[in-house]
């Protein structure tokens, strides 16, 4: 596909997913939103496995963390501003991801995903065991943040479709954010270290920091997802944090094709859709995934990552290009 | 610029040593690098000679000795702390970036001289200076004709060309080249050989190399490594001459006919 | 906290980190010799555990459950190595993560069709039922100290397995230099899969042991996996006494967090791994 066709399909989605509230259904509304948000989750990891070569295996940390915060906010002062907890949110997931970050970069390969797991397990404990958190049966958000400036309302979140619209802008914020950062040096540069690290060193990059600043970025876009989460939703739990999660979004991404940011909005999608439909038909649906999932590894000479090349030509037909 | 008068010495070695458990796989090495030159290191397979080549650029710590670029003591800097002070490497293994093309490759390469992380807006494709530079050093190593190939599908022969095109945008006034000619045929070999003949004009080049006709083609200086040890260091016409060094190599499968 | 009930505490702790060695020993072979990273390892722990459950209903004893239980595990551990893992080796470790995944998805559904989402529990066999009088008003459960007598033989078992025997000979040369191994002329792919099938049946006894007392649960593997991750990576991978000795602070951290800091116990061993990184990132029996 070249640049324009790819563009108009982009945007033809879009459109498509705009249209969905004409539906009426609440029901749908709320689903797309939450594949929506999702959707920004599996970008911000995508950032690290799919462009950096880091397989976190304990994102959900910063979804969860973001996610808690406003349920706490909200409970100990009340209804908040959006203008506030939004960017608080995203502040507090940034600063996990940092301090957690000068851990974890250290180490490489099987450790780094070890690594990531256990600090996000220790998260998990935060919320489920301390008083901090509430316990594992969750807290409720009590009110959804305004976004009155002054006097000046311009939006309602508590309205079904103004919060539906609002995650839609997000997650395109967020999708041309990251299509802008990757092609910034600083973006160029992270594809390099995913390429060849040893490389980027003997060309004289301190990799450390730049792979630091991609774990508190991807943090803080996780936590812009887990944000948009609490608000959708008004609950939170601990299992927000639990690798489940933690390994879904790593599936979205995979299933999208990493590298690949518009993969891994599909990616989510996907997953949700799935998650939804076929859990509702059988209750083997976690053995049907987990079949589907040993199947593409085995089945899959040369990796996933070579499943979009296989359909692109696929499509092609061998024809262009 | 006064300081690139030639003979100058660049990079200085002394008594490098590196044991890896029981085994002393180099012992009491020196190198001496001066501008202008391009000094060979020469041994048969298992002399140590890449085991030397990564104590100097950072990439294996030594066990012991020490190792001064321009006067100032490097022994302890990182690979990357060692690029940023001017000394660049090549790998024996070719070592670019596959899915970039060879101006990305090379632009990359160069913005590591001006790293400016926060500024994410700004296009890297964008950068003109780091293009220019780029484009010069590709001219520089011979592959103007590839600028937007993609490297993966370059020959061999032009991915080491292009290898040597990355170290110079990162401005390295210091070399160091494993095996630049490995593997390659007697056409690509000769275009590089030319290619390294013009480089050592401002700079020093340390090579690891095999190909007879091409050490003796371009060296200025030899050094000759035998068993992790240093054998013989001089001129061509000296090592040539040299009982020691003939005996050294008649001893092994890497004998060679002078 | 008196004499006696600090004893208590050093009596569980060793028995709560020799139980986690068992886990732990084979995740971190797994990881050094063949370089797989499996998160279906905490699986063989819960596995072992309603193993023991299904086999103790059906047999009446433990112990005749656990003689079953560890051939039944050695087998089904040389079919998975044999069916899935051997096929991982080569692949990156996203792959292996990936497929890891899938199994975990795979057995807990399975296990939940087979035995059900309930709580169970587990008869201590009746020769180990009892206690030992500490003071007036403690005592200590003799099955608690026969796991830990257990686990230390086996301890000593695998080191001399790993130290004395051939068999260890090829796995300490497997662990340092794969391609010397294969130059030997040594069958690796066997000594692969002795060693997975190893390890998943001392997952599955440490789950079995630890059936009567922790009772037996869904998803009772991946807390297990976790702590055992954080065993690997302090320890160093690959290294066995490393693991012993890892488990074992993560053992007293554990236990002794719960009493002395309660509101943060389930954070201490992660905090232990936090430093252990900073301090040495490869571990701290790693060499060098």
């Amino acid at each position: 596909m070249n640049v324009n066709a790819s563009l108009i399909v982009k945007l033809i989605a879009v459109a498509a997913i705009a249209c969905v509230p004409i539906s009426g259904e609440s029901f749908y509304v709320e689903l797309v939103a939450k594949m929506l948000l999702m959707a920004i989750f599996a970008m911000s990891l995508d950032l690290l496995v799919g462009f950096t070569g880091l397989v976190s295996f304990g994102h959900a940390a910063y979804f969860g963390i973001a996610a808690y915060s406003v349920a706490l906010f909200t409970a100990k002062f009340g209804q908040m501003s959006l203008w506030v907890m939004l960017p608080a949110a995203i502040l507090l997931s940034a600063a996990a991801a940092l301090v957690i970050g000068i851990f974890v970069i250290r180490t490489k390969g099987i450790y780094f995903i070890m690594v990531t797991l256990a600090f996000a397990q220790m998260a998990y404990f935060v919320f489920h065991d301390t008083p901090l958190g509430g316990g594992s049966d969750g807290v409720y958000v009590d009110a959804r943040p305004t976004a009155a400036i002054g006097s000046w309302v311009p939006f309602d979140l508590d309205n079904e479709l103004h919060m539906f619209y609002f995650v839609l802008v997000m997650m395109l914020l967020v999708y041309l954010f990251l299509h802008r950062v990757l092609q910034s040096p600083f973006g160029r540069v992270l594809m390099g270290i995913k390429s060849n690290e040893h490389r980027m060193q003997s060309l004289g990059y301190f990799t450390f920091g730049y792979k630091l600043a991609a774990f508190t970025l991807a943090g803080a876009l996780g936590g812009v997802a887990g944000f948009l989460y609490a608000v959708l939703f008004g609950f939170v739990t601990p299992e927000l944090l639990s690798w489940h999660e933690s390994g879904n979004v790593l599936l979205m991404v995979i299933l999208g094709g990493m590298g690949n940011l518009a993969g891994a909005v599909l990616g989510a999608f996907a997953f949700e859709a799935m998650r939804e439909f076929f859990a509702d038909i059988t209750k083997y649906w976690q053995l049907l995934m987990g079949g589907v999932i040993v199947a593409l590894v085995l089945f899959l000479p040369g990796g996933l990552t070579a499943i979009p090349g296989r359909i692109k030509r696929a499509l092609q037909g061998g024809g262009a290009k | 610029m006064s300081q690139t008068s030639k003979n100058e010495v660049l990079l200085e070695a002394r008594k490098l040593t590196r044991r890896f458990g029981g085994l002393v796989a180099n012992q009491d090495i020196d190198v001496t690098l001066e501008r202008g030159m391009i000094h060979v290191l020469l041994g048969p397979n298992g002399a140590g000679k890449s085991t030397c080549i990564n104590m100097l650029s950072g990439d294996l710590p030594p066990s012991e000795g020490e190792i001064r670029y321009l006067g100032k003591d490097i022994t302890r800097l990182s690979a990357a702390q060692r690029s940023q002070e001017g000394i660049g490497r090549s790998y024996q293994r070719t070592n670019i970036f596959p899915q970039f093309t060879v101006l990305e490759n090379v632009r990359l390469a160069a913005q590591s001289r001006r790293q400016q992380p926060w500024r994410i807006f700004s296009k890297a494709m964008e950068q003109q200076w780091a293009l220019e530079k780029a484009r010069a050093c590709i001219e520089e190593a011979g592959l103007g004709r590839r600028v937007d190939w993609l490297s993966g599908v370059l020959s061999h022969g032009e991915q080491r060309q292009l290898e040597i095109a990355m170290v110079l945008a990162t401005d390295a006034q210091v070399l160091l080249l494993d095996e630049p000619l490995a593997g390659m045929g007697s056409e690509e070999s000769a275009s590089m050989v030319a290619v390294l003949k013009r480089l050592p004009q401002t700079r020093g080049i340390l090579l690891v190399e095999h190909d007879m006709d091409a050490v003796f083609a371009v060296a200025d200086r030899i050094t000759v490594m035998v068993n992790g040890q240093l054998l013989e260091c001089g001129p061509p016409a000296q090592i040539k001459a040299s009982v020691a060094v003939q005996q050294a190599y008649l001893g092994t499968e890497d004998s060679f006919h002078v | 906290m008196d004499f006696a009930s600090f004893l208590i505490q050093v009596l569980n702790s060793l028995q709560y980190g020799l139980l986690l060695f068992l886990v732990a020993s084979g995740l971190t072979l797994v990881f050094g010799i063949m370089g797989i990273i499996n998160l279906a390892h905490g699986s063989f722990y819960m596995i072992g555990a309603y193993l023991a459950f299904v086999l103790t209903s059906a047999t009446g004893s433990l112990v005749l459950a656990i003689a079953l239980g560890i051939p039944l595990a050695l087998i089904f551990g040389a079919l998975l190595e044999w069916a899935l893992f051997s096929h991982l080796y080569k692949r990156d470790h996203l792959e292996q993560v990936l497929l890891t995944y899938g199994l975990i998805l795979i057995f807990e559904q399975l296990r939940s069709l087979l035995v059900g989402d309930d709580v169970h529990g587990v008869a201590i066999p009746a020769f180990l039922d009892a206690s030992i009088q500490l003071t007036e008003v403690m005592s200590y459960p003799v099955y608690r100290l026969a796991i830990s007598v257990v686990c230390i033989v086996l301890a000593v078992a695998l080191y001399y397995v790993i130290q004395r025997t051939r068999l260890g000979m090829m796995i300490r040369a497997g662990n340092d230099d794969r391609s010397m191994v294969e130059a030997l002329g040594i069958n690796i792919n066997m000594i692969y899969r002795v060693v997975f099938a190893l390890g998943v049946a001392l997952a599955a006894l440490a789950g079995m042991l630890a059936a009567p007392i922790s009772s037996v649960f869904p998803n009772m593997g991946s807390h297990v996996l976790i702590i055992s991750f954080v065993i690997v990576v302090i320890g160093g991978i690959g290294s066995v006494w490393g693991a012993l000795v890892a488990a074992l602070i993560v053992g007293f951290a554990d236990t002794f967090g719960k009493v002395l800091l309660p509101e943060i116990s389930g954070m201490i061993v992660y905090l232990v791994m936090a430093v252990v990184l900073l301090w040495r990132p490869e571990g701290i029996l790693k060499k060098g």
